[in-house]
């Protein structure tokens, strides 16, 4: 009984120690939840507000753009798209026949379909066509009861009312691309678009807008559950153009089936009133997509709609170089008003032989009547007295070699050569013959319309600095516009030789005059050489240009202003093979300058 | 037969006022905690799990009292063949298990499926309550006296590792272990034995199944894999932790509700009462458990029978595991291994096994000064 006893007490203390070792066992548990929910509690809600909150971002609507005279430009429309929502219909394959008697799908799209319903949880919206129409939404509504699970979405597209008119300028959108991706949450949303090209590319900061959110609960599948917080976005600023539409679409359609650029300024503030690249595209198509076809054949056409000849090309400015050279020479004071150079046709400089347009010569001319019958002569004797340096000093002055710091990626700034330009880009000396041809505009110098347009209206202005604005200047922004040393007078002098070009009998762009109560037009024609004529094709008789094939025929040039007593708008013209500055790219300019002065804007 | 050592014959009415009803109301609190849970955990609804817990419940409850109001001499009388019927039990489970489609553990008896594993827990402890009843402390303390319980422990366990149910195993043997210290095992057999587990625990690691091997190494490391095996313990920490102290409101736990959860209505049921109910919640929960815990060694104090105290200790141990292990897999503290929070926890077999428990341990109760004697172990 005593080992008894003893078994009793070994049992009872042993039990003792085991009983206060599991109450403390189980009062640990409670540390440890005092731990999880109140000293990492924040850490755990954020990681449950993590799990049951899906943001998404919302697309702002981009900001408008409008013309001068608020008319739009750019807008967003409503976009339809119908989606099927596997989980709410019994029967999609009733459902998609009946989708399909409304609303005709091809087989791959259905394949497509059929594969994304597959592919994705039931309850995950799949895309059954975008870009309904009007009808076809309305269609689908009335029919809704025959379709279970089919909605209709609703987002924005961009739409371009004046299509081919405004897209050189104000560019496109489309899809973000993997370099433009940066932290802005609204980049990485399916379907959104930026700015590709043009002011919409410029301007993307402004036009963007601000994301909205959507914050909804999800449940672990990602089923949304419920609508925790909308907030909109908020649209994109509005932005209201210097272009006219009207003379947008008059000065577009003046070049016909012909290929080139065009832009006219405002010549006291440098606000551009039409911007014209032909052949142009239709921006909308890339907006729902273009097609592959569509897409090759711009890319293809020998006549490259896709690049914008106002800006991102350059050309040779011939004879409208002129009005810089006879200006530089008179602000040098190696010419006055009256001094004159006899033309024979021909001029001889060491070796080389140097021809007038005119063979037979123009006999002795003064500056005036040099630029109204374009001779070469007088320019290559008034170069050579100059100097090539004095040349390109007054054609940065008027605005050549400069981008204007207009913000365009695919602008170029032109070449205004020079003896330093020469040895730094090309390693050799300036040769006198090259300043001889720099006289009429030929050679090294190379100008974008918007440079010829820019320096017609610095100088028909009176000599102020402006530059090409697309959104209208304060008051007080005009009145800072500078004044470049150049003197009133000799202003007067090249633009009354600018008047007879057009006005005077003999004139090389008479054809192109007008008279718009009173209002006439000043300018200077320029035809530039695409291609080399050899010694022998100068020996047997130049090939005329009509006879050549389009893309070696003669650039076609034209800078030309009205009204001439009182100068209010610039034009620059050009003509891509056009054979013939007078006789194509002055009448365009002719048309141009008479509607805005019809206009009057 | 018996020996004439008791005093007089407990009438049925006595022995029903003789119940502990301190005890039996805790366990009503924590299954009506427990209803609330699985109202809330199928989204506040009665259907699918409340109502059939709610059934269970009073099944069980009424087995609970019958069990408690049978005359205690007949446990002892049968404790050595309740072993064996479960065994042999466990042993036709096993191999029809293997005969039959897949790989069922347990028999159905409709509401409730019988598992001899859970069985196996309470007559266990039943046989070695019995078997150290009729030892003597020398015995009890020589290697030859423990060689029977040894293999009577671990014959059922390896059966069970075969089903395969670790956890369940791992508890019978704790159970074992925990009588074993309590009836007066020296301590240094104790230190043999975990020396020997560590030298052959890394040869019991190459017999674990891969899920095995992935819930202890998830349970080491939950980042390890959070899509797979991590997921749950990571999910069940961050639906505790994010209901803080007052929790999220019933019916609004957002980690359940959203199915971030897993198991909700089993095994991470404490999780989900946790989120809903906060800091508060958790810690009535479990101080309701460490109330009948203590209940438990009160009546394991007062009875008077070592037979008696050994069948109250081991059936308490035996609860404790469940209560310990399921809270501390859910915070974290241990392996996933799949124990359910007993009277919370969707179930009808832990609900069975808890509440018979329940009711043996009543009994022992309402019993505490019949004298069983000492009985030698060649008296059956």
């Amino acid at each position: 009984m005593n080992r008894d006893n003893d078994k009793g007490k070994l049992l009872l203390n042993r039990t003792f120690v085991f009983a206060c070792f599991s109450v403390v066992l189980l009062l640990s548990l409670i540390g440890r939840l005092y731990y999880l929910q109140v000293v990492e509690g924040e850490k755990y809600k954020t990681l449950s507000d993590e799990n049951r909150i899906s943001t998404r971002v919302l697309i702002p609507p981009r900001g408008r753009v409008y013309d001068r005279n608020g008319e739009l430009l750019a807008f967003n429309d409503q976009n339809f798209q119908a989606l099927i929502i596997a989980e709410q219909t019994p029967d999609i394959d009733k459902t998609l026949e009946s989708f399909k008697k409304l609303v005709p799908l091809t087989e791959k799209e259905e394949m497509k379909i059929r594969r994304d319903i597959k592919n994705n949880r039931r309850f995950v919206p799949v895309k059954l066509k975008e870009n309904l129409s009007w009808d076809e939404v309305s269609l689908l509504q009335l029919y809704a009861p025959d379709l279970p699970g089919i909605v209709i979405d609703e987002g924005l597209n961009r739409v371009y009312p004046m299509g081919i008119y405004t897209a050189h300028f104000l560019g496109y959108v489309g899809a973000v691309n993997q370099a433009e991706m940066n932290d802005d949450p609204l980049l990485s949303v399916p379907g959104f678009k930026i700015g590709k090209s043009g002011l919409e590319k410029l301007w993307e900061k402004d036009l963007r807008g601000h994301s909205g959110n959507l914050k909804l609960e999800v449940n672990a599948y990602g089923r949304v559950m419920k609508e925790i917080e909308h907030e909109n976005g908020i649209e994109g600023k509005a932005m209201h153009l210097t272009i006219d539409s009207r003379l947008q679409k008059v000065a577009q359609d003046a070049f016909g089936q012909e290929s080139g650029g065009a832009v006219v300024l405002d010549v006291h503030s440098g606000e551009i009133l039409a911007f014209v690249s032909v052949p142009s595209f239709d921006p909308n198509l890339f907006t729902t997509g273009i097609s592959y076809k569509d897409w090759n054949d711009l890319l293809q056409n020998e006549r490259k709609p896709m690049t914008n000849k106002v800006i991102s090309e350059h050309y040779s400015p011939g004879s409208t170089f002129k009005v810089v050279v006879a200006l530089a020479a008179l602000e040098a004071g190696v010419i006055d008003e009256n001094t004159r150079f006899g033309c024979s046709g021909v001029m001889s400089l060491g070796n080389h032989k140097f021809h007038c347009w005119k063979h037979s010569g123009h006999g002795p001319l003064n500056v005036v009547g040099a630029l109204k019958n374009s001779c070469d002569i007088f320019f290559y004797e008034v170069a050579l007295k100059l100097g090539i340096n004095k040349i390109a000093e007054m054609a940065r002055l008027l605005g050549f070699g400069s981008d204007f710091h207009l913000g365009f990626d695919n602008m170029q700034k032109g070449i205004v050569p020079d003896k330093e330009w020469k040895e730094k880009y090309l390693k050799s000396k300036w040769q006198q013959g090259e300043t001889v041809i720099a006289g009429i505009g030929q050679g090294y110098v190379l100008v974008t319309p918007l440079q010829l347009v820019t320096m017609l209206s610095r100088v028909v202005n009176g000599g102020y600095a402006v530059v090409p604005q697309f959104t209208k200047l304060s008051l007080k922004e005009k009145s800072k516009i500078k004044k470049l040393p150049i003197s009133d007078k000799n202003i007067e002098i090249v633009k009354k030789g600018m008047y007879e070009v057009v006005n005077g009998e003999g004139g090389t762009a008479r054809r192109a005059y007008f008279n718009v109560n009173g209002a006439k037009m000043g300018g200077k024609t320029g035809t530039t050489q695409v291609r080399r004529i050899s010694m022998k094709e100068r020996q047997t008789g130049i090939i005329k240009d009509e006879n050549l094939e389009w893309r070696l025929r003669n650039h076609a040039l034209f800078i030309g202003y009205a009204p001439h007593d009182n100068p209010k708008y610039a034009v620059a013209v050009v003509v891509e093979h056009g054979s013939s500055g007078s006789g194509v790219a002055a009448p365009i300019a002719s048309k141009i300058l008479k509607t805005a002065v019809e206009l009057g804007l | 037969m018996y020996e004439s050592g008791f005093n007089k014959n407990l009438s049925l009415k006595e022995k029903f006022f003789g119940l502990n009803w301190g005890y039996i109301l805790c366990i009503v609190i924590l299954t009506a905690i427990g209803l609330l849970a699985l109202y809330s955990a199928a989204g506040g609804s009665m259907t699918p799990w409340a109502k059939n817990q709610l059934i269970r419940f009073v099944v069980s409850f009424f087995l609970m009292l019958f069990l408690a109001l049978v005359d205690v001499r007949v446990y002892l009388k049968y404790s050595y063949l309740a072993y064996f019927v479960v065994l042999l039990l466990l042993i036709a489970v096993e191999v029809f298990g293997h005969i039959g489609m897949g790989a069922q553990r347990w028999i159905d008896l409709k509401l409730f499926k019988l598992q001899p594993s859970e069985l196996m827990k309470i007559s266990m402890v039943l046989f070695l309550a019995k078997y150290f009843h009729s030892s003597t402390l020398g015995q009890i303390e020589s290697i030859k006296g423990l060689i029977a319980p040894v293999l009577m422990a671990l014959f059922p366990a390896a059966l069970i590792v075969l089903q395969p149910d670790l956890g369940t195993a791992l508890m019978l043997l704790f159970t074992t272990m925990v009588i074993f210290y309590c009836v007066g095992v020296q301590m240094w057999k104790f230190y043999v034995l975990g020396g020997g587990a560590l030298v052959f625990a890394p040869i019991a690691w190459h017999f674990l199944h891969d899920y095995q091997k992935n819930r202890v190494l998830t349970f080491l490391n939950p980042e390890r894999d959070p899509l797979g095996s991590g997921y749950h313990i990571i999910q069940s920490k961050i639906a505790l932790g994010s209901g803080g102290v007052f929790g999220k409101g019933f019916l609004n736990g957002t980690q359940s509700h959203l199915n971030f959860l897993p198991e909700k209505h089993t095994d991470f049921i404490f999780t989900m009462l946790s989120e809903e109910f906060g800091l508060i919640g958790g810690t009535i929960v479990i101080l309701l458990n460490l109330i009948i815990l203590i209940y438990g060694y009160l009546f394991a104090y007062r009875i008077t029978s070592y037979y008696g105290k050994l069948v109250v200790i081991g059936l308490n141990t035996n609860y404790f595991m469940y209560v310990f292990i399921n809270i501390a897999m859910v915070l974290g503290l241990l392996p996933v291994v799949g124990i359910p929070l007993p009277l919370i926890s969707y179930g009808g077999t832990v609900m069975l096994s808890v509440m018979a428990s329940f009711g043996i341990i009543l009994c022992m109760d309402i019993n505490r000064n019949v004298n069983l004697g000492r009985q030698s172990f060649h008296d059956e």
